[in-house]
């Protein structure tokens, strides 16, 4: 594998993978994790009237079968808003429920409950939790700022600006103690770590921007960016 | 706006000595009696018009500024509606006057009021804009005006009503004013389909059209007149056409001037592209042409400049001192740029130098309103001297006394410069008069030949557009917001307008179903479509939020995203954001958020006519503070929004290889050019040369198109690709108007010689195949492209019923639209309608594939040790423009390298 595409990322004395993909992998377990899939997000917009194009969970979903090829994991963690809103799942096509189910096939699938998908039903596969600890780390949706947690819901972005240019990717951030997962679906935008949310997580600027370039990944200090 | 001009609204009405062609039909006394009142006398193409109104003819006025083109373009109506008896009058609106700006509408109505009262003609006429009240716009609907004055917009929202067919029944003419403006643009397609409309409303309607001079009248003319479909819808009355008070006159022939019965009048002159192209079949209906004559051609020089011509840049600095002293010599000055940040230093570098004080201010688009409305103001009372201003004074309201204008920069294109000009043309029989200040050397060349093309009465306006599929799903959305319509119906309508005579049945469905349920492969949005088919087939809107929704996103304008900027006081370090805006921040005007987003906080640029600090975003608000610094830290020049057009690039090519006609340049100009045909080879009018030269440790490939900045820059992109697969390592490019410089680590020149690298195989016009597409599927123009026909085809409306949410939190990225869409459904309708836009828009494809295959077999080498005079231009742009190029990676690169160095302490 190219080593352009990940990049190392600590938390609480653990060595994670953060991926280009957004996706962030665990080798001694063998765990991936992904946060905020968002599916049928088009479709919950059509319902108030906005057509966005349907073919969102399509690609998120083609993203994450590509991902987990790549790393093949014993264990999935989706991190929350998996499912855009309450009736998300009932949209999911046949296909699509086909396509989750291959990717589930052969490994454990932990579906943690976010504020856009609080009850999920059991036939989408896989258990459902509002947290899970391993060792000194704990997933959960919404970040609170404890130490060793990994959590999602922010979607973080980082802009950087050179000689009246600017670039914006989503991005891991991450201070050594916590980290907040890029927002992983298609039709998922992003707030910037410089937003107040981030800095009531990790209570300073000394934190760090893990990039999601176009072609390899970028550790940034969040001080420099936007 | 006050209206006191001095000479009253002699601007308006202006007539020289009579000239009165003994044929043209006369006027009702009391309009003969107001003339002479007046001392004045109608104008023959004003007559002319009127004769034209009583043959029942659709017809085009092109006429210059101050030919008194308003009143022609009202004489029929003004006589139709003051001759008859009120009695026999019938009652309901009369005419319908569409103008591209809201203030114009307004200046022209007031200027309306004046004929009516002085003849007491019982004529009600009033505007509807976007500042109109609510109550008088219901008002409007119930008892209409006898003249309505209004803009594209207002047009599409009075259409998309139940009520449309009551409002309209009665018209009896429409007059479009600087339709050469409108056409040009996606508001024109808007235009066109609203007329297609009101053609099936009222067939009795005819059209006035009123146009500077364009390259192609002819086609102009068509957009006046419904064109023909073949075979005829079948049921014109049926349904949205009846209750018209005016339908037995619906039977007379719709289509019935053409091109055999157009009568030339004796002042037309033809432009230079000859006479009419009109066609012979059947397809195409057109309006008369009537020419005004008798304008005085303008006088044009180029400031024969006693300072040294600068070799690149756009500030013209150096001319300074001249164009101060021309505004000091003259009684008013209008000083022409071609974008915002020229304006803001021009004016800034003027007022540096003003030690008369004299009364010199700045116009410009991004400007605050009132600040403008202010400007405006003083310029009619007669209290400025000079004002600078960018194309926002293009078009607009007329002022009497604007003696000389002075054009700083690039002309740009010869119809352009020439309604510039047009600008200081207050009366018809006088001579315009203007100066060109070249900004550097190849602006000299565009100078002298835009003069030529002046001098010959040359046009360059662009050819009419072919109708945006996105703002056909706009109008569509629109028709089923009134009375539902059959497909079969529309379709045939539709077709009536002229952007769109060509518009193919299966776009059009196309079309339809994306309105519906957003026209996807997935059939799953069925349930929520926007639009309903009833049992007979008729499609009606489906829900009353959808035409809410309509109503509030009407139009074809997308803005640029804008931040207001704020002048505070400066804060070094803290953030109690809400205390500076207390201590009384001025509103500056607004920024395009993208230009901000390039910024860090302490970096100073040019707003205003002021340098400012950027200290903060808050909000929808820029922070700035008064910066001390003598130059901006960023340069704002994003390059003008026009290219160099087509056919002056034509003729800069054809002087450059003719060096007999040198002649005529500046001798600082004659002696660059000679330098070049010694030390490397001056581009024949056919041929493009490309140079390669060393320079420092990098290699660099330079060429010259000269198809302007955007089709360059576009090739600078797949040039780049296609060097980086022949490992010539490219690192960047920067392009102007007339050339390209690409530079890399590979010596390019050594490829060449060694055969490795083939410069016919680089310029292939392959590239605007697999290449093209690759780009594609990354470029942020594209991207931007797309957002336009997003949101103007009402797939992401940008504003939203309720209450007005932050549009930071509402608006949907179109990027991700983009990327998904293009990925799992490349064919989809708004795909197609952004790569139409591409094709002349940012990306200026059609310009770029021409080139290719003008220049194919025509590429001359010259390998060079060092820089040719001829590059030196472009080369100069390079660290002052933005270095082009899409890699993103480089620029996070750079930012993740601070941090490196941070932590290794060096």
């Amino acid at each position: 594998m190219n080593t352009m595409h990940i990049a190392d990322m600590t938390v609480s004395g653990v060595n994670f993978t953060a991926d280009l993909s957004g996706a962030l992998y665990w080798a001694d377990e063998r765990l991936l994790v992904v946060s905020d899939l968002h599916l049928e997000k088009g479709s919950s917009f059509a319902t108030r009237g906005v057509l966005l194009p349907p073919h969102d969970t399509t690609e998120t979903l083609a993203r994450l079968d590509a991902v987990i090829a790549r790393y093949q994991p014993h264990a999935v963690i989706a991190l929350g808003d998996s499912f855009h809103d309450r009736e998300a799942h009932d949209r999911l096509t046949a296909a699509h429920r086909a396509t989750l189910a291959t990717l589930q096939t052969g490994r454990d699938w932990i579906w943690i409950v976010g504020n856009h998908d609080p009850d999920l039903p059991r036939d989408l596969g896989g258990s459902v939790a509002s947290d899970v600890g391993i060792g000194p780390v704990v997933f959960r949706h919404e970040p609170t700022g404890a130490a060793g947690e990994i959590a999602g819901h922010l979607h973080p972005k980082a802009r950087v600006s050179r000689r009246g240019r600017s670039v914006e990717r989503r991005c891991f951030a991450s201070d050594g103690e916590r980290a907040i997962m890029p927002a992983f679906g298609a039709y998922t935008g992003g707030l910037s770590i410089r937003d107040l949310a981030f800095a009531a997580i990790f209570k300073s600027l000394e934190f760090t921007a893990h990039v999601l370039g176009d072609n390899r990944m970028h550790a940034i200090a969040a001080a420099r960016c936007y | 706006m006050t209206l006191d001009h001095g000479g009253g609204k002699a601007y308006l009405w202006a007539v020289p000595p009579p000239n009165l062609d003994s044929s043209t039909a006369p006027l009702p006394d009391i309009f003969s009696r107001w003339f002479a009142r007046r001392g004045w006398s109608p104008r023959a193409h004003q007559l002319a018009l009127l004769a034209k109104a009583r043959a029942d003819r659709s017809a085009l006025l092109i006429a210059p500024t101050g030919a008194g083109k308003t009143l022609a373009g009202f004489l029929p109506t003004l006589v139709e509606l003051g001759g008859a008896s009120p009695k026999a009058r019938t009652s309901g609106l009369h005419t319908l006057y569409i103008s591209p700006l809201k203030a114009l509408a307004v200046d022209i109505a007031r200027n309306l009021e004046t004929p009516v009262a002085e003849m007491g003609l019982p004529i009600r006429i009033e505007t509807r804009t976007g500042d109109t009240p609510a109550s008088r716009r219901q008002r409007q609907r119930r008892y209409p005006p006898d003249i309505m004055l209004t803009t594209p917009e207002q047009l599409a929202l009075l259409l998309a009503s139940d009520d449309a067919p009551y409002l309209f029944a009665s018209l009896k003419r429409i007059v479009l004013d600087e339709l050469h403006a409108l056409v040009t643009s996606k508001r024109g397609d808007l235009l066109s389909l609203g007329l297609s409309r009101l053609w099936t409303i009222a067939p009795q309607v005819r059209a006035i059209g009123l146009s500077a001079t364009v390259a192609e009248p002819e086609s102009l003319a068509r957009f006046l007149v419904p064109q023909v479909v073949s075979p005829p819808p079948a049921k014109r009355r049926g349904g949205v056409g009846g209750g018209g008070l005016f339908n037995e006159d619906s039977a007379g022939d719709r289509h019935a001037a053409s091109p055999h019965t157009r009568p030339l009048p004796a002042t037309q002159e033809p432009g230079r592209r000859g006479e009419a192209a009109a066609t012979e079949d059947n397809n195409s209906a057109i309006a008369d042409i009537v020419v005004a004559g008798g304008a005085a051609a303008p006088v044009v020089e180029m400031l024969d400049t006693r300072e040294r011509l600068p070799w690149a840049g756009h500030s013209a600095r150096h001319a300074l001192g001249e164009i101060y002293d021309l505004i000091k010599r003259n009684k008013t000055t209008l000083v022409f740029v071609n974008t915002r940040s020229q304006a803001e230093m021009l004016f800034q570098d003027l007022w540096r130098i003003n030690d008369d004080n004299l009364a010199i201010a700045l116009h410009h688009g991004s400007l605050d309103v009132g600040q403008r409305r202010k400007v405006e103001d003083a310029m009619t009372a007669g209290k400025l001297r000079g004002v600078v201003c960018t194309s926002s004074l293009d078009l607009g309201v007329d002022w009497g006394d604007v003696d000389l204008v002075v054009n700083v920069g690039a002309p740009k294109g010869s119809s352009r410069l020439m309604q510039r000009i047009g600008r200081a043309n207050h009366r018809l029989d006088e001579a315009s008069r203007a100066v060109l200040v070249p900004a550097n050397r190849f602006e000299v060349l565009e100078c002298h030949v835009a003069i030529d093309a002046v001098n010959e009465n040359a046009q360059d306006t662009p050819p009419l557009r072919s109708g945006a599929l996105d703002v056909l799903a706009q109008h569509v959305l629109g028709r089923a917001c009134g009375e539902p319509f059959l497909a079969d119906e529309l379709y045939a309508e539709v077709k009536t307008a002229a952007p769109y005579a060509e518009l193919s049945r299966a776009d059009f469905d196309d079309v339809v179903d994306f309105v519906a349920t957003g026209g996807y492969a997935l059939k799953s949005y069925e349930r929520f479509a926007r639009i309903k088919q009833d049992k007979l087939g008729r499609w009606r809107v489906a829900n009353p939020k959808v035409r809410q929704t309509y109503r509030l996103n009407v139009g074809t304008i997308v803005e640029e995203s804008m931040l207001k900027v704020r002048l505070v006081r400066s804060r070094r370090g803290g953030s109690g954001a809400t205390g500076t805006i207390a201590r009384g921040g001025r509103m500056l005007g607004q920024i395009e958020e993208y230009f901000i987003e390039g910024l860090v906080v302490g970096d100073t640029f040019v707003f205003g006519g002021e340098i400012v600090r950027y200290e903060a975003l808050v909000e929808d608000e820029v922070y700035v503070s008064r910066a001390n610094d003598a130059d901006a830290k960023v340069p704002s020049y994003m390059g003008g929004k026009f290219p160099l057009s087509t056919y002056l690039a034509e003729r800069v090519r054809v002087l450059l290889a003719d060096q007999r006609a040198w002649k005529g340049l500046p001798d600082q100009v004659r002696e660059w050019l000679s330098l070049q045909s010694y030390r490397s080879r001056v581009p024949g009018a056919r041929e493009m040369v490309v140079e390669t030269f060393p320079r420092a440790d990098k290699h660099y490939l330079v060429c010259y198109p000269f198809e302007g900045r955007l089709a360059h820059q576009t090739l600078g992109m797949l040039l780049t690709r296609r060097l980086e697969r022949a490992r010539v390592r490219p690192l960047g490019f920067v392009a102007n108007e007339y050339a390209l410089a690409v530079w890399g680590l590979g010596d390019m020149s050594a490829m060449i010689r060694q055969g490795r690298l083939n410069l016919d195989t680089l310029f292939d016009p392959d590239m605007l195949g697999d290449d093209l597409e690759a780009w594609l599927a990354e470029s942020a123009l594209m991207k931007r492209t797309f957002r336009n026909c997003a949101i103007i085809s009402g797939l992401i409306p940008h504003r939203f019923t309720g209450e007005e949410k932050s549009r930071r939190q509402v608006l949907f990225s179109t990027d991700l639209v983009y990327d998904v869409l293009r990925k799992h459904q490349p064919d989809h309708v708004l795909l197609r309608a952004a790569r139409a836009d591409a094709a002349t828009g940012l990306l200026d494809l059609r310009r770029l594939s021409d080139m290719l295959t003008r220049i194919a077999g025509r590429i001359t080498h010259k390998e060079l040790d060092r820089i040719s005079p001829l590059a030196v231009p472009v080369m100069l742009e390079i660290g002052r423009e933005a270095v082009y190029g899409e890699a993103s990676d480089e620029l996070l690169a750079e930012a993740a390298e601070d941090l490196v160095r941070e932590a290794t302490g060096t």
